[in-house]
């Protein structure tokens, strides 16, 4: 099993992205750290468009996290809709 | 009305159809470097760019960011951010980075519009473009953040110039160079894949929560706003690795010879972010060796076996590392508590309070090891002996570090290696180093080393103070030696109004 990661700054965007990722990937772990929050789960996950315009209450654009991300591991890959972070083994 | 285009559409209508055909010259001699290093490219239309950031969206999100960023600049320095960092000592953390690090910043800006120039390809061409944009923007918001410090503390005046010249300070120096003297590919892994992968992430991510935990407002801020761009540098560096490995299986032995020189390249420049968090945050958040399983054996270990499938494997010395993660930084602080005279930020014995906190995070080797060291120091410097090392140290010729890393099944006993070329015999830390330069000994028989260049009186002076004060222009008494006493702690204790 490898874990992927993504680190968000800790603000007031960032929480509704959080609460989305939480909704969408509910085996992730959500680490509070000081100025950031990560979030880590095994092999995959998901940022959802709708999910996060859903909580946030406001159009959303996915390339909008490059405002609020700190790093991430995994292979990207980013449509109009959603970003998946995964590993492939 | 005409339909809004998609993410995909709009990468490909704003990237690729920005190509154009060569008629009137040949497309190899148009490319001039894009072979020489044995890279087989079939297929440049395969290059994926995860992000599919085209420039539109580039500039509108950058300019965005550098907004917020400059906001809390100027709300720092009108409120006096300075003071309220937990503890003056905790800036020479912030001394170290703007001299080490932040010329980095702009050897990448330039390293990438140097080779991105060099690829036919035109996704690849644009991605380089836009991280040479985003290198430059990296050192200038440091320069801007860390002009506030220069006005009230010592040893941020002449950045540029000490990069160039100091001996510390040409590790960082000489691991750029190495990587933009190598060919556009080799640069591509060294800075994508070894300097954003493995570098920025340790020192970008673990380090900056640090500073906001230290109150250091600035720092933290730009240190986040330079990660945003990392991360897309970093899913590059992953995108340049898969990419040659797809296009052709005679790319694989030469990817992995360079995953395992530049990994331990880039290893060795992290002896400086080990010191920085395990000795100069004044409050804690994790200790090197934490930051190092994290985010590079958890990290990279699910990278490499992602990378698997084409055959990559974990690169050489990681066991080396793994054992080192237990000694480095303290070996790494001693070095430079040795040599504080010489530097221009100060260095300290560790409070009581941050031994005890040291034999917690390292119990299998601080308190044998280390602790005893510290505390003979700090005997001596009340004793009104504080120890400086008026020698000038051994370097490594490939890291250049001061051979002061040991053998890890014997940690009392100093690494030496060696190898004799063309009747020459050159030293080196590590196999690792030693490694490297067997392979490439033309290259690393050029290193300018600066211990050498001081005995061989390339440095202006005849004895070690005249370099200092000249050849590297460090303000004697103020940027160096001890922190206690300095001015640096001085003024802080009067803003403090502590005796």
């Amino acid at each position: 099993m490898s874990k992927v990661y993504i680190a968000l700054q800790d603000n007031e965007e960032s929480r509704y992205i959080i609460e989305a990722m939480e909704e969408d990937n509910p085996d992730a772990t959500v680490i509070r750290q000081p100025a950031m929050i990560r979030v880590e789960n095994e092999n995959k996950l998901v940022i959802r468009r709708e999910t996060v315009e859903e909580k946030i209450g406001r159009d959303w654009n996915v390339q909008e996290l490059h405002m609020n991300l700190i790093t991430l591991a995994g292979n990207v890959d980013e449509d109009d809709d959603q970003l998946t972070i995964e590993w492939k083994q | 009305m005409a339909t809004k285009l998609n993410i995909k559409d709009k990468y490909r209508l704003l990237t690729r159809d920005l190509d154009w055909d060569f008629d009137y010259q040949d497309r190899k001699e148009a490319f001039p470097q894009e072979d020489f290093e044995g890279i087989k490219i079939t297929d440049w239309s395969k290059w994926e760019d995860p992000f599919r950031l085209t420039m539109d969206a580039y500039w509108k999100y950058q300019a965005e960011k550098e907004k917020k960023l400059y906001a809390i600049f100027d709300a720092f320095s009108q409120n006096n951010g300075h003071v309220n960092v937990t503890d003056a000592r905790y800036v020479n953390a912030i001394k170290l980075f703007l001299t080490g690090v932040s010329p980095l910043e702009y050897q990448a800006h330039q390293g990438f519009a140097a080779v991105g120039r060099q690829f036919s390809g035109v996704g690849a061409r644009v991605a380089c473009q836009m991280q040479s944009l985003d290198e430059l923007r990296h050192v200038q918001t440091q320069v801007h953040a860390m002009s506030h410090y220069n006005k009230f503390f010592d040893g941020f005046h002449e950045f540029p110039h000490m990069h160039d010249r100091v001996w510390y300070l040409s590790v960082p120096k000489s691991f750029f160079d190495d990587a933009r003297s190598a060919g556009p590919f080799e640069f591509m892994i060294a800075i994508g894949f070894s300097f954003e992968y493995v570098l920025t992430n340790l020192l970008f991510v673990p380090f900056m929560s640090g500073a906001a935990y230290n109150g250091d407002m600035a720092t933290v801020t730009f240190g986040f706003s330079a990660q945003s761009d990392e991360a897309r540098h970093m899913t590059l560096g992953l995108e340049v690795i898969k990419f040659l490995l797809e296009q052709h299986e005679d790319n694989l032995p030469i990817v992995q010879k360079w995953i395992n020189k530049w990994l331990w390249r880039g290893y060795r420049v992290l002896a400086l972010v080990a010191m920085m968090m395990d000795y100069m945050l004044p409050n804690k958040v994790m200790s090197w060796k934490e930051a190092w399983e994290v985010y590079f054996e958890d990290a990279a270990g699910s990278l490499f076996k992602d990378l698997a499938r084409y055959g990559i494997v974990m690169p050489d010395y990681v066991e080396t590392i793994a054992k080192e993660k237990e000694h480095l930084s303290h070996q790494a602080w001693w070095i430079f508590y040795n040599f504080t005279h010489a530097s221009a930020f100060h260095t300290w014995i560790p409070s009581a309070k941050e031994l005890d906190w040291l034999s917690e995070k390292y119990p299998s080797t601080f308190d044998q090891y280390y602790r005893p060291r510290f505390e003979l120091a700090a005997e001596m410097e009340k004793a009104g002996e504080r120890f400086y090392c008026s020698g000038l140290p051994q370097l490594c010729q490939v890291c250049q570090i001061p051979m002061g890393f040991t053998e890890m099944d014997n940690p009392t006993l100093i690494s030496y290696r060696d190898s004799v070329y063309k009747d020459d015999r050159y030293h080196f830390c590590s196999d690792g180093c030693k490694t490297i330069f067997d392979d490439e000994p033309e290259k690393y028989v050029h290193s300018w080393l600066p211990v050498q260049q001081i005995f061989q009186g390339n440095c202006g002076g005849a004895d070690v103070e005249t370099v200092l004060k000249d050849y590297y222009r460090i303000n004697m008494g103020a940027d160096n030696m001890e922190y206690a006493g300095s001015p640096d702690d001085l003024r802080w204790k009067a803003w403090k109004g502590v005796a």
